[in-house]
């Protein structure tokens, strides 16, 4: 299944809805929409991925990018997560540098 | 100044953009704009950089290195504009096929990089691989960003190290294990609560760098399964971490699974030790197949006969030619990856005699392999730990090359604890010597640092188990005739080979097991106790389990509460020893004044017997009448008692109003066995102690 993904921004908040499977063939054009949030005044990334099924290195890569490249301060948020998807971010150890959370808190 | 790319391309091949690359370092690089990839061959006359797609049966493309990309013996080049977390790489060389001199290139082959960072190919354990495929071992591009936070090297002293050897697989793989992700680095990190509650401090994992389960695969005679090589003493990439030992394995993230593990583990106060395997390859000898040295520079990276014929000192088909100036200096930068990469805080090196001979196999006095590593600045904090024997019959055990920085395993430990253990006569003399760490091995040579790590189990060999259920291995599913694995077991199946019914025999075992934990928890050195050992765990008198990948192998966590009270008594002498800065002591320090006062004893108190007879041995560690600590540290007494028949030991007065309190008797049935330490009881009789048959006592003068 190919992703879906749809980003608002609104105070600062860029909020990134993410539906289907993040992998190595779509995580290149995900991120060069990211991209786009270079240089916009944000404080939190909020990946909405109640509906995403899978995630592969690639698309683990992608959130890493988030991090590092958008802003060192920025917080990065995994919410609503499936327990496939949560495992993975876990045993690879992202799990330490964004806030996971059910749903939204803020 | 953001994303200034200094790097442009300058040359073309086809649709790729390229420049020469840069020769150091050695592997696969990110670059700004691209990746720079860069190989050693001193023979080959030419190479081309071989692309797959991930997974793809064909390469997509093959970029021959112009002669201007080549730097003396190293090929280099960048590539630009690559998609590098999708591709797969190897090379193709081209040079002589020459074997009589040493030369066996193929340019029909796709070989791996010696430096490969991940490598794909094996990415879920056991899964059976597709056998026609062209390239099987395959290297990726890891990209650097783990992030590590605060965490770096542990650096606990040597001599406080409490080592658990253990097998990545068999730890978790059993279903008993209740681990979401049985036999992988993730499951090492669920069961760190138990690891700590037992009190271990040092995990010391078997290979995790990436081997074929499937190298020499075959069916066992037995059960009729397939065997693996599910130990993995056999090296297919030095740089890259076993993907199948990898929950995410199959998303090409076991790097980070790893690092992550071990971070988790460093912030629970654990230290990680790797096995590492640099005695020999996985392409065997003149008639294994090719991976990656063979075809890059067979003469360079393989001891070789003068007629070209591998030299076979590791017993597995050939012998990497350690004292090459190349292979030790890629030996010194895969070590220096680990740490700084993965912040792993030593190193166990397989058969690690190899590493001292020169290229024509003879032992050297001073090997500059091992020379560079114990003064590298980078390892200069590391355990470095030899195995300090080999297959063609070099055995260093005490002379180990060492430079004060090396320590070894110390197999005549092993050896002699067993002996006593099983009852022979004679061993008080050296049973003293292995307890105080082994000064007539390690004495002459000063070494400040612990050099002996004491063992009576190891993956080689008995489980604790078996060594008292056991006369003989009992190999036969291993497929080979049960001519494989030690017969130098010194076992005792106490009356009764393999499981039985018989109360008595197994009170026996139990108690045995207890003596040996008891024995090496209070030795000088640095214990190692093999993982499972603490709960009684069997592989039904399999010597050399290194093809079992099934219930043989894997740790039954059931045996954890049917040996409950085996599993305490581990866990109590742990404590205790933790508790007792005098049994960590460990300087071998010339001129230096001890800094515990050992004495021995026998059945009468400053009075040991050294005879040939001698089944009996105790001794007493206090601190010296000068040191005002001695007023602090409980006076610590250890009988051993390993004759068939009761002895009454008499006791070495204190001073100070003190007394002699109980630990541990093995000659109580639980819970009289052990105390949890600081809650000792006080003996009626303050000078003598009836020590049952085959029993030992640790008192506490306090």
């Amino acid at each position: 299944m190919d992703l879906q993904y749809k980003m608002e921004l609104n105070d600062g908040i860029a909020r990134v809805t993410l539906a289907g499977s993040l992998d190595a063939t779509n995580a290149g054009n995900f991120q060069e929409e990211l991209k786009k949030l270079i240089g916009q005044k944000i404080s939190k990334i909020v990946f909405m991925v109640k509906d995403l099924t899978y995630i592969a290195s690639a698309g683990l890569r992608v959130m890493i990018f988030a991090k590092q490249r958008i802003g060192a301060d920025v917080q990065v948020y995994l919410v609503g997560a499936q327990e496939a998807v949560l495992d993975v971010v876990k045993m690879s150890g992202l799990d330490t540098f964004m806030t996971i959370q059910k749903e939204f808190e803020g | 100044m953001t994303n200034r790319i200094d790097l442009h391309p300058t040359h073309s091949h086809g649709e790729f953009k390229l420049r020469a690359g840069k020769p150091l370092p050695f592997g696969a690089t990110l670059v700004p704009g691209g990746v720079n990839f860069s190989v050693f061959s001193r023979y080959a006359t030419a190479c081309s950089l071989v692309l797959f797609k991930k997974h793809a049966a064909q390469p997509f493309a093959e970029i021959p290195f112009p002669r201007e990309f080549r730097t003396g013996n190293v090929f280099s080049m960048i590539l630009f504009d690559v998609d590098y977390e999708n591709i797969e790489y190897g090379y193709r060389m081209d040079g002589p096929y020459d074997p009589e001199n040493g030369h066996r290139f193929d340019k029909e082959k796709i070989l791996l990089d010696p430096y490969a960072k991940l490598v794909s190919g094996r990415d879920v354990w056991g899964k059976e691989p597709d056998w026609n495929n062209i390239f099987p071992h395959r290297g990726q591009i890891l990209a650097d960003d783990f992030d590590w936070e605060d965490d770096c090297q542990l650096e606990i002293p040597f001599e406080d190290l409490v080592i658990y050897e253990m097998h990545v697989r068999g730890f978790t793989a059993h279903a008993s294990a209740k681990v979401k992700h049985p036999g992988t680095f993730a499951a090492i990190r669920d069961k760190i609560p138990y690891l700590k509650d037992l009190g271990i401090n040092c995990l010391e994992l078997m290979p995790v760098h990436t081997f074929d389960e499937f190298e020499n695969s075959k069916l066992s005679p037995v059960t009729g399964e397939r065997l693996l090589n599910y130990w993995g003493y056999s090296n297919v990439g030095f740089f890259a971490p076993k993907a199948g030992f990898a929950a995410t394995g199959k998303f090409g993230m076991q790097a980070d699974e790893l690092k992550n593990t071990i971070k988790t583990l460093h912030k629970n106060g654990i230290e990680v030790i790797l096995d590492v395997v640099f005695n020999h390859t996985a392409e065997g000898n003149e008639r294994g197949h090719y991976i990656s040295y063979r075809g890059i520079d067979n003469k360079t990276y393989y001891m070789l006969t003068p007629e070209g014929y591998y030299y076979n000192f590791s017993g597995c088909g050939n012998t990497l030619n350690c004292n090459n100036p190349i292979v030790r200096n890629m030996i010194l930068d895969c070590l220096r990856y680990w740490v700084t990469d993965y912040h792993v805080d030593g190193f166990r090196f397989d058969l690690a005699a190899i590493l001292g001979r020169d290229q024509n196999g003879a032992p050297m006095s001073s090997p500059p392999l091992l020379e560079t590593l114990a003064f590298d600045p980078i390892l200069g904090k590391c355990k470095l730990i030899a195995e300090a024997w080999d297959a063609g019959g070099l055995y260093q055990v005490g002379s180990f090359p060492s430079w004060g920085r090396w320590a070894e395993w110390n197999g005549k430990y092993r050896d002699d604890l067993r002996k006593f253990l099983k009852g022979e006569p004679g061993l008080a003399g050296a049973v003293s010597q292995r307890i105080q760490g082994s000064p007539d091995l390690y004495q002459w040579e000063a070494r400040e640092n612990c050099a002996s790590v004491n063992f009576i189990t190891c993956h080689d060999g008995f489980t604790l188990m078996d060594m008292v259920s056991y006369n003989g291995k009992h190999n036969e599913a291993n497929g080979e005739n049960n001519s494989d694995g030690g017969n130098d077991n010194h076992s005792w199946n106490c009356g009764w080979e393999g499981p039985c019914d018989d109360k008595e025999v197994n009170r026996l075992r139990i108690r045995q097991i207890k003596n040996a934990a008891a024995m090496l928890l209070v030795s000088h050195g640095t214990p190692m106790i093999l993982a499972g050992d603490e709960f009684g765990n069997t592989q039904y008198g399999n010597n050399n389990a290194y093809c079992q990948d099934n219930e043989l192998s894997w740790l039954n966590w059931e045996q954890l509460s049917e040996n409950a009270e085996i599993h305490n008594f581990f866990r109590q002498m742990i404590a205790f020893r933790k508790a007792s800065p005098m049994l960590r002591y460990s300087s071998y320090a010339m001129n230096a004044a001890p800094d515990v006062e050992v004495s021995w004893h026998g059945t009468s108190a400053w009075n040991a017997d050294w005879s040939g007879a001698a089944r009996t041995v105790a001794f007493m560690c206090r601190r010296w009448q000068s040191d005002e600590r001695r007023t602090v540290e409980p006076d610590i007494y250890v009988a051993m008692n390993m004759h068939w028949d009761a002895h009454g030991f008499e006791l070495p007065g204190l001073d100070n109003g003190r007394r002699w309190h109980v630990f541990a008797n093995t000659g109580m049935e639980s819970p009289d066995d052990i105390v949890t330490p600081g809650n000792e009881i006080l003996l009626d009789n303050q000078q003598y102690f009836m020590v049952g048959p085959r029993s030992v006592i640790v008192l506490v003068g306090k």
